[in-house]
């Protein structure tokens, strides 16, 4: 039917990443540009009892000084969160506002209180040196564990807690836990991770005082919603006077979906000062200012009977907002995460509670899996725990407890219904693809050679293909989850692609142009794919939550069907055939039971030459559809990580990884296997080596690379993937997403494998030498 | 980073005497802490004196059980040099160590050995091997050389020109590397120069390498490696971080030194 589906084509973006000939944004200058430096907070929580701009202003360089007051006098508002969460007392979440530049009080480490733009960078810089900014320092709660015991850091918001959320049948689980026969318990952290993108935020703003426009480029992984959020919340302009241009992105992780104070504050100087203002991150700045995720502190309770059957399953979570709620901060660890906690299995009750919690750190919001990985390790690692303590094969037990395949659509007791799924037969492939069975003999040999050798499953579910909009409005989201995709057919049969998604490593140029080239039977070359740019996009809601694909190529299918349809009607009445009568196969229409025929591009050229047309057809072939899914998919899969750990030196080594993931229908597997290689790098990331830590007095330790330790390539096995295929039932792709599926599946098992090498009940992430010595000592 | 000004002498004597007419002069080697530190404006100097070309500077030699390296030779020269190889494998390898390509293609030994970072390799070698630090004005033993966290035994604007290490009869060097920065959390040079003459230097542990004496006397006696595990080791001063407590530390210190000294005798 597509003949494209399901071939490896190479990325076509790639010759241009690898030759240098990538544009991001960085590599966007404008004639006359400034350069923008920013004033950051040097303290966790101060009272701002002054700025005094006297000295910035008039070092040689600087065009412009601006602090929030500035903001706030010219009428320029909080960055909002998009999601509303209530309490279960049906309070509204408490959001304390941040303004763009903080103006009365800096609430974490990096907060920005000042811009200052010069003719060069340094100049910009000596400017920001010669602020004299007076601070008051205030006592920070800096510490998860403790911020609802401490300090209140914002007005009107006590205990430092913005919502008490909860999910599922609390007495359903009471009732579950009264008759069972086992109960394993976890409390852990799941640790903050910084994003760390390898190109950082960036951003040059230009006003035109001609047509009063603002056009902001800037490192935006969805520029329509970064439009929307700038004109209807924080006033910047009105949208119809906002351009937003995402450029050539490199990575983003979600950290890039939000809107954040540094392109709000140098849009806003670039039309004060009539100049374009350009501001680039630096690492450092990338460290403190960009949206942390994860930083979970939870305790989980699995409830079993004598079969080790699941009765119930009770989670408390506390979960780290930072200073501020970002843009998505509220959803990322209630909606994406609690709605998860059935994972794979057929567990009757659930309930889960979360404390959204204010602390003095960088904002914290979705990362790479966003919510998705938190739930998959809770599930994982409490049944890997229930397992061992009942001295059952994990492997089994988790058998035991999955849902079937007969039992779909499956409606979880926390608020999904999965679509479609073959749990049991990913865990089999896994198995087999990781030699499970010779399993005892490596462990053999590595005891032999002084070495603990262990091994570890993850089976994972995520819902992916945010969202169907009524559904997510009706929980709270601001927005919409929809996309939109557009395809022009040109008049020589060239096909332009404009898709509200937005590509930023994920290959959506090769991804799409394939499931269009192939939907016209063209070749591949002749579709071109525009995103990122609110001026040639009609509407996007662009990428996260591996929403691309399923949601806007969906969107793109419906597109091309409809312009297959329309040419189905022009070359009817060309070939003399009523519509009906008319096949389209490869690239060709044919009069059914006789030898006429025309190519789609003869089509494109009649529509757009209508000299003998049919009545009442418009001419032109271009049509538009916004897309809204029915349901989330639900992309699922088996990880297993078998790991050597040295005793002595507590060092960890991921020996062998295999992930076996059903991603519903395969478009590009080169892509799809480098979506899962970069996920569960990052998941072995977190298992093992990254941590965003703060000190008690609320300043970042982990600031640059020379602390905070992403995972390199020799930190990293060869993986061995795999994938099943249960397509999704409600999207005409089939497709289910896979961007985030290692990073959400990989820290569970590779944590179920350290535990298991070293016979301990828990370690925490990351499992640093230090923590496997002190755990190998203590067991 | 602030404005300095910069200056490429021709000479050992022009690079010291441009150094002490500065009013707050700094020599560039490879650049490879300077730099960082004035961007990250750390360190604003008024002059920077770059010994870049100072050919002088540059190279290894071998002769009469000495190796020398000159200050300006970058680690990835020493760890490819032939004559290093052969001569002191142990101190080729750990060139070979440091950080990544690009900081070996930059950094040099005198840099290194000049700036005494705690976790910094190349000290644990010039310990163990008992070197000579020469330099513009006098040699100085290694054993005095080393003073505490970036700090040593130079003085204001001496330059350091060559390190001379003694070659041992065998040697050995283990790092436990920072998962992040791959600098050293404890590393360990032993050096053998026969007749139970065997010196220990280890780096990363404390705030700047140090001599083991307790394991050398240990050693003494036998070369067993067993002996790390129980030679007294005090970890009172070590440094503790995110990466290592100082009681791991001295742990780290026991099994890169018992992992050293296997590695000799194997
Ligand atoms: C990412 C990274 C990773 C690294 N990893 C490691 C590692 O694993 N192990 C390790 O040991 N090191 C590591 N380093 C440090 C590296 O080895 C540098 O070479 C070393 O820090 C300094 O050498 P340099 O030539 O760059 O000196 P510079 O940065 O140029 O100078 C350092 C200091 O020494 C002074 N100086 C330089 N030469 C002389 C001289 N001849 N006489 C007197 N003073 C002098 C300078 O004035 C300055 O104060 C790493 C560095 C980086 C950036």
């Amino acid at each position: 039917m597509n003949a494209m589906i399901g071939q490896p084509v190479r990325r076509r973006e790639d010759v241009r990443f690898i030759t240098g000939r990538g544009r991001y944004t960085d590599d966007i200058s404008l004639a006359g540009q400034g350069y923008a430096a920013f004033a950051r907070s040097p303290y966790a929580r101060a009272r701002i009892v002054s700025i005094d701009t006297t000295g910035a202003k008039t070092t040689p360089g600087v065009v412009g000084v601006f602090t929030g007051a500035d903001l706030t006098a010219a009428g320029i508002g909080a960055l909002p969160c998009g999601w509303l969460v209530k309490s279960t007392d049906g309070s509204d979440m408490k959001v304390a506002p941040r303004p763009p530049l903080a103006a009365t009080q800096v609430n974490f480490v990096g907060e920005p209180y000042a811009i200052v733009v010069g003719e060069t960078l340094a100049a910009a810089r000596a400017g920001v040196d010669a602020l004299e900014a007076d601070f008051e320092e205030l006592e920070a709660s800096a510490n998860l564990a403790s911020a609802m015991e401490g300090v209140q850091i914002h007005d009107g918001i006590e205990r430092n807690l913005s919502f008490h959320w909860a999910l599922g049948d609390a007495a359903a689980v009471d009732a579950a836990f009264a008759r069972a026969k086992h109960l394993t318990t976890l409390t852990f952290a799941n640790n903050r991770l910084i994003p760390n993108a390898i190109e950082p935020r960036a951003c040059v703003a230009a006003y035109d005082a001609a047509s009063d426009e603002i056009t902001l480029y800037t490192t935006s992984q969805n520029p329509h919603l970064e439009r929307l959020i700038l004109a209807a919340f924080v006033g910047l302009a009105p949208e119809h006077k906002l351009r937003v241009v995402s450029p050539d992105v490199g990575g983003g992780f979600g950290s890039k979906i939000f809107v954040y104070p540094e392109e709000t504050a140098a849009a806003w100087a670039a039309r004060a000062l009539n100049r374009p203002v350009k501001w680039t991150a630096e690492r450092s700045e990338s460290f403190l200012s960009d949206a942390h995720g994860r930083d979970h502190l939870t305790t989980a309770e699995l409830a079993l009977d004598d079969a080790g059957t699941f009765l119930g399953l009770r989670v408390r979570t506390r979960a780290n907002l930072g200073a501020y709620l970002s843009t998505f901060g509220s959803s990322v660890p209630t909606y994406l995460y609690g709605t998860l906690l059935a994972g794979q299995y057929c567990t009757p009750a659930i309930h889960v509670e979360v404390d959204g919690v204010y602390t003095n750190t960088a904002p914290v919001d979705a990362y790479r899996g966003a919510g998705r990985p938190e739930a998959t390790y809770v599930i994982e690692r409490i049944v890997e725990t229930a397992a061992r303590e009942l001295g059952v094969d994990p492997a089994e037990l988790r058998r035991r407890n999955f849902i079937q395949p007969d039992q779909f659509p499956y409606e979880t007791p926390v608020a999904l219904v999965y679509d479609t799924g073959d749990y049991q037969q990913s865990l089999e492939r896994a198995q087999k693809l990781a030699d499970v069975a010779g399993f005892p003999a490596r462990r053999a040999a590595a005891a032999a050679k002084g070495l603990r050798r262990g091994l570890g499953y993850s089976c994972y579910i995520e819902a992916c293909g945010l969202a169907p909009s009524q559904l997510a409005i009706s929980l709270g989201a601001g927005v919409g989850l929809y996309e939109s995709g557009e395809i022009r057919v040109n008049p020589t049969g060239s096909v332009t692609v404009f898709t509200g998604s937005h590509s930023h490593g994920q290959g959506h140029e090769t991804t799409f142009a394939q499931v269009v080239a192939g939907k016209f039977g063209i070749p591949i070359e002749q579709v071109e794919v525009v995103h990122g740019d609110t001026g040639r996009v009609e509407f996007g809601l662009g990428t996260y939550g591996s929403r691309s694909l399923a949601v806007g190529g969906s969107a793109l299918v419906k597109s091309a069907d409809k312009i297959i349809e329309k040419g189905r009607r022009i070359s009817g009445h060309l070939m003399e055939t009523a519509p009906d009568q008319v096949d389209f196969e490869d690239g060709v229409y044919k009069a059914r039971g006789t030898n006429r025929r025309m190519t789609f591009g003869e089509v494109a050229l009649a529509a757009y030459v209508p000299a003998n047309f049919p009545e009442g057809l418009e001419p032109g072939l271009s049509e538009k559809t916004f897309y809204d899914p029915k349901n989330f998919t639900y992309p699922a899969g088996a990880h297993i990580a078998e790991v050597e750990v040295d005793p002595e030196t507590g060092v960890v080594k991921v020996v062998a990884f295999t992930a076996v993931d059903d991603f519903g229908t395969v478009i590009n597997p080169m892509i799809v296997e480098g979506q899962v290689h970069g996920g569960v790098a990052q998941g072995i990331g977190q298992a093992l080596l990254e941590l965003g830590a703060y000190d008690e007095s609320g300043q970042l330790v982990t600031g640059s690379f020379m602390d905070y330790a992403m995972p390199r390539a020799d930190d990293l096995p060869s993986f061995s993937v795999d994938t099943t295929v249960t397509p999704c039932t409600h999207n005409p792709l089939g497709a289910k997403g896979c961007g985030e599926a290692g990073a959400i599946g990989a820290p569970a098992a590779v944590m179920n494998a350290v535990t298991d090498a070293l016979g301990v009940k828990d370690v925490a992430m990351p499992a640093s030498p230090e923590r496997v010595w002190r755990a190998l000592r203590g067991a | 980073m602030q404005d300095f000004a910069y200056h490429r002498p021709r000479s050992i004597a022009d690079a010291v005497s441009l150094r002490r007419s500065a009013a707050d002069g700094s020599y560039l080697a490879g650049g490879m802490t300077l730099i960082p530190t004035l961007k990250q404006r750390l360190a604003a100097p008024s002059d920077l004196v770059d010994l870049g070309a100072l050919g002088e500077l540059a190279g290894v030699r071998l002769e009469s059980g000495m190796m020398t390296i000159g200050a300006m030779t970058r680690h990835a020269v020493v760890a490819a040099s032939q004559d290093a190889r052969r001569a002191i494998p142990a101190l080729a390898a750990l060139a070979g160590q440091i950080g990544d390509a690009q900081v070996r293609n930059r950094g040099t030994i005198g840099g290194s050995v000049a700036n005494s970072d705690p976790a910094a390799d190349y000290p644990a070698a010039v310990i163990a091997l008992g070197a000579t630090i020469r330099t513009d004005r006098r040699e100085i033993a290694a054993d005095g050389y080393f003073r505490g966290l970036f700090e040593t035994a130079l003085e204001p604007g001496e330059l350091i020109r060559e390190i001379a290490f003694p070659v041992p009869a065998r040697a050995a060097y283990r790092k436990f590397r920072h998962p992040a920065s791959r600098y050293a959390v404890a590393g360990v040079f032993v050096a053998d120069f026969g007749g139970s003459r065997v010196r220990v230097g280890v780096t990363g542990a404390g705030p700047c390498a140090f001599r083991w004496s307790a394991l050398e006397h240990a050693l003494s006696s036998a070369l067993d490696p067993a002996a790390a595990n129980g030679a007294p080791l005090d970890h009172g001063r070590f440094n503790s971080d995110l990466a290592a407590s100082a009681e791991f530390r001295a742990q780290l210190v026991r099994v890169m030194a018992k992992r050293a000294l296997e590695s000799l005798s194997g």
